[in-house]
C-alpha cells in the first residue's frame, strides 16, 4: 500500500516537472543560472586549465583545452620557487591565527554574556567600531610598532595583528544571547564558574558556530596578502599568496610564466577548498544564524 | 532553620519600581506561594532573592545572615526555572550533578548517592542517560527538580515551573510537589500567576500586585478574607462580585443598599461608622444562591434578569443584571434557567465583604476570621 502510494507520487511528480520544464519562463530561468554559474566559475576553470599548459600554449588564444605541460608546472612550483615553504607558511600562520583568534573572541563574548558588566552595550559597539579600520589602513603606524618590536619577518609579524576580531566577537556574541539567560543564571545559582561555563555549557553548544568562525577565519588569512607582503622581506618566511606574486616577478626571457603561477594559485587553493568541504555544514549554520 | 526575610525590598528599573518596599517572612520549612498578574513584581522577587538581580534598597536575610550583596552561590539557594533551564548537549544525569560538581567537592560516590536518591523520589531512574531533547515536558520538570534536589539546599526557589506543561500534566505535577515538599520540608518560594496553584501549593500564600504585598495568608483565610479588593478579585474563579452601594441604617440593622437590592449586613450594627457610606459591595459568585421555592431563611431575596447562561458541566453560571450592574452567580448545573429569565436571587448571609471603593481596602466581613459568625474590622 505504502509503495503504491509512493509509485503514484513519483509518477506524478515526474509529469509535473516534465510540464514545467517546456514552459519558456522556466527554461529562461535555467539559462540565466547556467550563466550565472559559468561566469563565476570561469576565472577557477582557466585558472586550471592555464595549469597544464605551457607559457606558450597559455598565450596562444586558440588553446583552450587542458595544455601538455602540467607536471612540469607544478613540479617547477614546488622545487623552483619554493612554493611548499610557502604553503607551510601559509598553513602554520592561518592556524595560529584561527586558534588565536577563536580563543581570544569566545573569551571577549563570554565576558560580555556572563557578566552583568556596566555599559556592557557601549564596550560591544567599541569593539564593533574597530571593523571601521581595517589592517590596510593601520599598515603604517603597524609596521612602525612591529619594527620597534623586533617583530618582523617573524611569525609574530603576520598573526598578532589579526587576532583580536570584532567580526568573531559579534558573532560569538549574538549565538551566546540566543542561549536561554536561564542557563547562565542556573550556573550561577549552582556557582559554576565562567570558565567552567565556557568549556562545558557555551562551547558545546556552540560547535558549529565556532567550526563556522573557524573556517571563515582561515579563508581569511589564507588570503592575506598585503601585510605579510610588508611585514615579511625573508623570503622563506614568506606566505603563498605573496609567493604566487614571487614567481609572477621572474619572468623568463621576458614572459610571465602564466602556466606555473596558475598552478601555484591552483595549489594555494587547495587548502582552504579542503577546509570549506570538511565544514561547509557547519558554515551554513553560521550564516543562517546570521540571517534570522 | 533556614526562614527568608525581606525587609523593605526595593527594586527599580530606570525610573520603574519592579518591586517596591517588600516585607516578607517566609518560615522555616514553609511552602510560600507568590501569586500575582504579569509584571506585578512577583518573579523579580524571587530574582532578588536567589540574588540574580542587585536590590536598589532593602535587605534579604536566609536563615538570619544578610545576604543582600551575596553572589548567588553563596546563598544555598536552588533554583527552578520556568523553561527548565537544563543544558541541551548534556544527559540528565550530567545536568544534576553539573552545578555540584562546581561548588563543593563532594566525592564521586556521595554525588552518584544522591542522584540515585533525586532519581528515585522524583521516578526519573530509567531517564537519567537521556539528553532533554530525549525527555517529554514532564519529564525535563523533573530533571530540573532533581537538579534542585541533589544540591540539598536550605532553600528552594521556583519560577512558574508548571506553566509550560499541559493542563492535565499540570494537575499531576501539583500533586507531586505537594508531595515532595511534604517529604522534604524544605523552605520554598514558588512564584506563579495561577490561583489554583496558589490555592492548592501554598501553606501561605502572598499575593502581590504592582510591586507591593497586598494580603499574605493562607488560601483559605485569602479566599474568605481578602484584605482589599485587589485580592478579592484576583482570587477565586470566576471573581467576585463588586457591585456600589450605600449603607444605612434601618431599624434592623446596618443594611447595603443598592438599586437592586437592600440586604442586611449581618451584626454590622456594632460599626457605625459605616453608616451612609459609599461603599463596595463583594460577594462571590457562589454565594449568591438561588431563591426557589424552598429558599426558606432567605427572606431579603430580590429579582434579577439573566443575561448570559453558561453551563460549566459541574456548575451552571448565570450572568444576570441587577439596576445598571451585573453579577455573576454559580448555581446547580441542571437548574431550568433559560437567558432573558427574571429569577429571584439571595445572599449566603456569613459571606458578604464591603470595600472602601477609594483605597480598595476590606472594611467589613460578614463572618469572622476566628468563629465564623462574628464580624470584625479587617487586618
Amino acid at each position: 500500500m505504502g509503495r503504491d502510494t509512493m509509485a503514484t507520487d513519483t509518477a506524478q511528480s515526474s509529469t509535473r516537472t516534465t510540464h514545467r520544464d517546456i514552459l519558456p519562463e522556466n527554461a529562461l530561468m535555467h539559462l540565466g543560472l547556467f550563466g550565472a554559474i559559468a561566469l563565476m566559475a570561469a576565472p577557477l576553470v582557466l585558472a586550471v586549465l592555464m595549469s597544464t599548459q605551457t607559457t606558450a600554449e597559455v598565450y596562444q588564444p586558440t588553446t583552450i583545452g587542458p595544455g601538455s605541460n602540467a607536471l612540469q608546472n607544478y613540479q617547477a612550483a614546488l622545487t623552483t620557487y619554493n612554493f611548499g615553504t610557502y604553503l607551510l607558511n601559509s598553513l602554520v600562520m592561518s592556524i595560529a591565527v584561527v586558534i588565536g583568534k577563536v580563543t581570544l573572541s569566545l573569551l571577549a563574548a563570554l565576558a560580555l554574556v556572563y557578566y552583568e558588566l556596566p555599559y556592557e552595550r557601549a564596550i560591544f559597539m567599541f569593539v564593533l567600531l574597530t571593523l571601521l579600520l581595517p589592517v590596510p589602513v593601520r599598515i603604517v603606524p603597524l609596521f612602525q610598532l612591529m619594527a620597534d618590536l623586533g617583530w618582523t619577518n617573524t611569525l609574530l609579524a603576520i598573526t598578532g595583528p589579526y587576532i583580536a576580531s570584532a567580526t568573531a566577537v559579534f558573532l560569538f556574541r549574538q549565538h551566546f544571547r540566543s542561549i536561554p539567560d536561564s542557563l547562565v543564571e542556573t550556573a550561577h545559582v549552582d556557582g559554576v564558574g565562567p570558565f567552567r561555563f565556557l568549556v562545558s555549557v557555551l562551547i558545546p553548544m556552540s560547535r558549529s558556530m565556532i567550526a563556522g568562525v573557524c573556517v571563515i577565519t582561515f579563508i581569511y588569512s589564507w588570503n592575506q596578502f598585503l601585510w605579510p607582503l610588508i611585514a615579511v622581506t625573508d623570503k622563506p618566511s614568506q606566505v603563498a599568496q605573496v609567493g604566487i606574486r614571487y614567481i609572477q616577478g621572474a619572468a623568463q626571457a621576458g614572459l610571465t610564466q602564466w602556466g606555473v603561477i596558475m598552478a601555484a594559485a591552483v595549489l594555494a587553493l587547495l587548502p582552504p577548498l579542503a577546509v570549506l568541504l570538511v565544514f561547509h555544514r557547519s558554515l551554513r549554520e553560521t550564516i543562517a544564524i546570521q540571517q534570522s | 532553620m533556614s526562614t527568608i526575610t525581606l525587609t523593605d525590598l526595593t527594586k527599580h528599573y530606570d525610573s520603574i519600581a519592579a518591586v517596591d518596599g517588600i516585607d516578607l517572612d517566609v518560615l522555616d520549612e514553609e511552602f510560600l506561594v507568590v501569586v500575582g498578574p504579569s509584571g506585578c513584581g512577583k518573579s523579580t522577587t524571587l530574582r532578588l532573592i536567589a540574588g540574580l538581580e542587585d536590590a536598589t534598597a532593602g535587605t534579604i536575610r536566609i536563615g538570619g545572615t544578610d545576604v543582600t550583596d551575596s553572589p548567588p552561590e553563596d546563598r544555598d539557594i536552588a533554583m527552578v526555572f520556568q523553561n527548565y533551564a537544563l543544558y541541551p548537549h548534556m544527559t540528565a544525569a550530567e545536568n544534576m550533578t553539573f552545578g555540584m560538581q562546581s561548588v563543593t567537592d563532594y566525592s564521586s560516590a556521595e554525588i552518584e548517592d544522591r542522584v540515585a536518591d533525586a532519581a528515585a523520589t522524583l521516578g526519573i531512574t530509567e531517564l537519567l542517560d537521556r539528553t532533554p531533547d530525549a525527555l517529554s515536558g514532564g519529564e525535563r520538570q523533573r530533571v530540573a527538580i532533581g537538579r534542585a534536589l541533589v544540591r540539598e539546599p536550605s532553600v528552594f526557589l521556583l519560577d512558574e515551573p508548571l506553566s509550560n506543561l499541559d493542563a492535565k500534566l499540570r494537575v499531576h505535577m501539583r500533586a507531586e510537589l505537594s508531595k515532595l515538599h511534604r517529604e522534604l520540608d524544605t523552605t520554598t518560594v514558588y512564584v506563579t500567576h495561577d490561583q489554583t496553584e496558589a490555592m492548592t501549593l501554598g501553606d501561605r500564600v502572598a499575593v502581590l500586585n504592582d510591586g507591593t504585598v497586598q494580603q499574605v495568608a493562607p488560601p483559605q483565610q485569602l479566599y474568605d478574607f481578602p484584605a482589599n479588593q485587589f485580592v478579592a478579585g484576583f482570587i477565586g474563579e470566576p471573581a467576585m462580585n463588586l457591585v456600589p452601594v450605600r449603607v444605612r441604617d434601618r431599624p434592623r440593622g446596618l443594611v447595603a443598599d443598592h438599586e437592586g437590592f437592600a440586604h442586611p449586613l449581618p451584626d454590622g450594627g456594632s460599626n457605625s461608622a459605616l453608616v451612609d457610606r459609599r461603599l463596595t459591595f463583594g460577594v462571590r459568585p457562589e454565594d449568591v444562591l438561588l431563591a426557589g421555592r424552598s429558599a426558606t431563611g432567605h427572606e431579603e431575596s430580590f429579582e434579577a434578569r439573566v443575561t448570559v447562561r453558561e453551563p460549566l458541566g459541574e456548575q451552571l453560571l448565570l450572568h444576570c443584571t441587577i439596576g445598571d450592574d451585573e453579577l455573576q452567580v454559580k448555581v446547580q448545573p441542571r437548574r431550568d434557567v433559560s437567558t432573558g429569565d427574571t429569577i429571584r436571587l439571595c445572599f449566603d448571609q456569613q459571606r458578604l465583604h464591603l470595600f472602601d471603593p477609594e483605597t480598595g481596602d476590606a472594611i467589613y466581613h460578614a463572618a469572622s476570621e476566628d468563629q465564623p459568625a462574628k464580624p470584625t474590622p479587617s487586618q
